[in-house]
């Protein structure tokens, strides 16, 4: 198999593009969630003015958000898609030599 | 002030940074040792190198003086600057380690075959490394002033030599390890100062920041008042979003870093390694802006929001213990702009070497010259340039000017390395053309921005913000122009694609054919 995928035969090309798609698929999906979470802060930030002027303690929302609660929140993002595309990976590894 | 324990502090950074540095001179005997270490380097320790790297001059002063000057809708600058890892790594960091590529210029030849593409790329790669590099030396000049007096051209000298000395005596084994030892002196300088700064606040009556709102509404803790007179701020963070998002992955020092990972999954652990480490950092940067808005509202005369971190420590705490943070402070700035100015230089003087200086070298020399000399002498052309910009530019504030080079490099690399990762169709003529159009559109952006040829209303919006227009625009014709040229698609595209994608143990005996 790895010398179909070497060499270019149709079944090494058809496996390739499934394994592109899948990890395509996988980094969408992150960075459209990404998106959704991070992008939609200046969002809401605009269409609900009270967010912007709500305190918890001494601290305001926004600054609360954007200077701390968002950094672990990436990191988690990361760390999923890490995973995830070893997963992917290890599955494609896996039906390859099983042949 | 007491202007002898900030010097101290400096020039132990310095020291330090040169003694570290020359333990690898033995190390660097060959060219590839010089560009990647030899790829020995452990994922925490290449995860602190490239924070070391990446937090630079702008990060560690720059954040905190925006904060200061313009408010809340400046905390998404470093929200940014670490979303761009994230982004780098779903989108471009496995398979840009797959393609075995030192630098863009090198995928850009690998992925489309043509040398006229690579040419192309160095241009790119030598304008926004200039660009990075003059805000660096700045914060030199103002890290030096606050804590000397000294004039602002005496610090960028001080830059100039120990990077000098750095990158032409070592090469990059020693800059590796120079760079994750640089990342924990950084975390050390701007936390320790930090947590003193919140007792002090915990248990001096906790007072808030009182800014003067002229005109009404613009309110300096909340989001998008527009602060500081800044116009259209919605338009404003999402543009400047959208360049540090997607820009991270095309600055010419990111790219040289993942080499030095053995295989695409440890450069995934890598960066996830990454995005902590800029999240920890980033926790403090702000707080900076906020106490300088509590404890210093008014600046004294001649200094900039830049030198506010530094300013900050002597005005709230008197005596000895202010003293020791200001010099703590300064160190830690030094620290942060040596790492990125010697991965800048590096990367730049890599480029010039490669794509100019050593065809010519050979040449004159008939061919006796080693290759490392040509690395040489490119890194003296590589720190020069920008040293003389740095005299001569203005005001720019300092993440102003890195913001720019992200804006660059969000209109023409983010686009070629995501598309010819990505997408087949890809043509050479689509790609020529996308990098032309959009490095072209930024350029005049930043230039008039620079050359303050900007005024207000949208067009001054568009124009000192430009990634949310230029981006699309060049993403729009490398694909257009790509699906209108399909005979110039590169004939070994599949097999790159194979390169790319395909895991380490599969691809193993693919990857020694083509090399």
């Amino acid at each position: 198999m790895t010398t179909e995928i070497d060499e270019q035969t149709r079944l090494g090309e058809l496996y390739m593009a499934t394994l592109i798609r899948a990890q395509w698929r996988l980094s969408m999906s992150v960075l459209g969630s990404a998106t959704m979470m991070i992008g939609g802060l200046p969002l809401l930030f605009f269409f609900v003015p009270a967010t912007r002027t709500l305190d918890v303690g001494p601290v305001p929302l926004p600054w609360l958000i954007l200077g701390v609660l968002i950094y672990p929140a990436i990191w988690l993002a990361g760390h999923y898609y890490v995973r995830q595309s070893e997963q992917i990976e290890r599955e494609f590894t896996e039906l390859v030599a099983r042949r | 002030m007491n202007t002898s324990l900030g010097i101290t502090a400096i020039a132990a950074v310095c020291v330090m940074t040169l003694t570290i540095g020359a333990l690898g001179f033995r190390l660097s005997r060959t060219t590839s040792d010089f560009y990647v270490a030899s790829r020995m380097i452990t994922p925490t320790w290449n995860a602190s190198a490239i924070g070391g790297e990446y937090l630079s001059a702008a990060s560690f002063l720059g954040v905190a003086g925006l904060v200061y000057a313009l408010g809340a809708d400046m905390l998404w600058l470093p929200v940014g600057y670490t979303v761009g890892y994230l982004v780098l790594l779903l989108l471009v960091a496995a398979p840009l380690r797959r393609s075995g590529a030192y630098t863009i210029p090198d995928f850009a030849e690998a992925r489309l075959e043509s040398v006229a593409i690579r040419r192309l790329c160095s241009v790119l790669v030598l304008g926004i490394g200039w660009l990075y590099l003059v805000p660096q030396f700045k914060g030199a000049g103002l890290a030096l002033r606050a804590v000397s007096g000294a004039p602002m051209w005496v610090g960028n000298l001080v830059v100039v030599a120990v990077v000098l000395i750095n990158v032409v005596g070592g090469g990059m084994r020693s800059i590796t390890l120079v760079q994750a030892v640089q990342y924990w002196i950084k975390l050390t300088a701007i936390s320790v100062p930090a947590f003193v700064l919140i007792s002090w606040w915990m248990h001096h009556g906790q007072p808030i920041p009182q800014v003067a709102s002229t005109p009404p509404g613009q309110q300096w803790s909340h989001p998008l008042s527009g602060f500081g007179g800044v116009e259209h701020p919605v338009y404003a963070t999402y543009s400047m979003l959208l360049a540090l998002c997607f820009g991270t992955m095309g600055l010419p020092h990111v790219l040289v870093r993942f080499y030095t990972n053995p295989d695409g999954p440890a450069t995934r652990r890598t960066t996830s390694i990454v995005l902590a480490l800029l999240g920890l950092f980033y926790l403090f940067p702000p707080l900076y802006g906020a106490f300088g808005r509590i404890y210093l509202p008014h600046l004294p005369a001649g200094t900039s929001p830049d030198s506010i971190t530094l300013l900050l420590p002597t005005a709230v705490i008197p005596g000895v213990v202010g003293q020791l943070m200001s010099a703590m402070l300064a160190g830690g700035a030094f620290a942060a702009l040596l790492s990125t100015a010697s991965g800048l230089t590096i990367c730049v003087a890599g480029v010039v070497d490669q794509d100019l200086v050593r065809g010519r070298l050979r040449r004159f020399t008939g061919n006796d010259a080693r290759a490392v000399n040509g690395f040489r002498i490119s890194a003296i052309a590589a720190i020069t340039v920008p040293f003389g910009l740095s005299l001569a530019a203005g005001d720019l504030g300092l993440a102003d000017a890195v913001g720019l080079a992200f804006a660059i490099a969000a209109s023409t690399f983010c686009p070629l390395l995501v598309l010819g990762i990505w997408w087949r169709r890809l043509s050479t003529t689509g790609a020529g053309a996308g990098l032309v159009v959009g490095g072209t559109l930024a350029s005049v952006a930043v230039l008039l921005t620079i050359f303050k040829q900007v005024h207000g209303g949208w067009a001054g919006a568009l124009l000192t913000q430009p990634a949310a227009w230029t981006l699309p625009i060049t993403f729009v014709v490398m694909a257009v122009v790509s699906l209108a040229t399909p005979k110039r698609i590169p004939r070994g595209t599949a097999r790159t694609m194979v390169r790319l994608h395909a895991p380490e143990i599969l691809s193993a005996n693919l990857g020694k054919q083509r090399r």
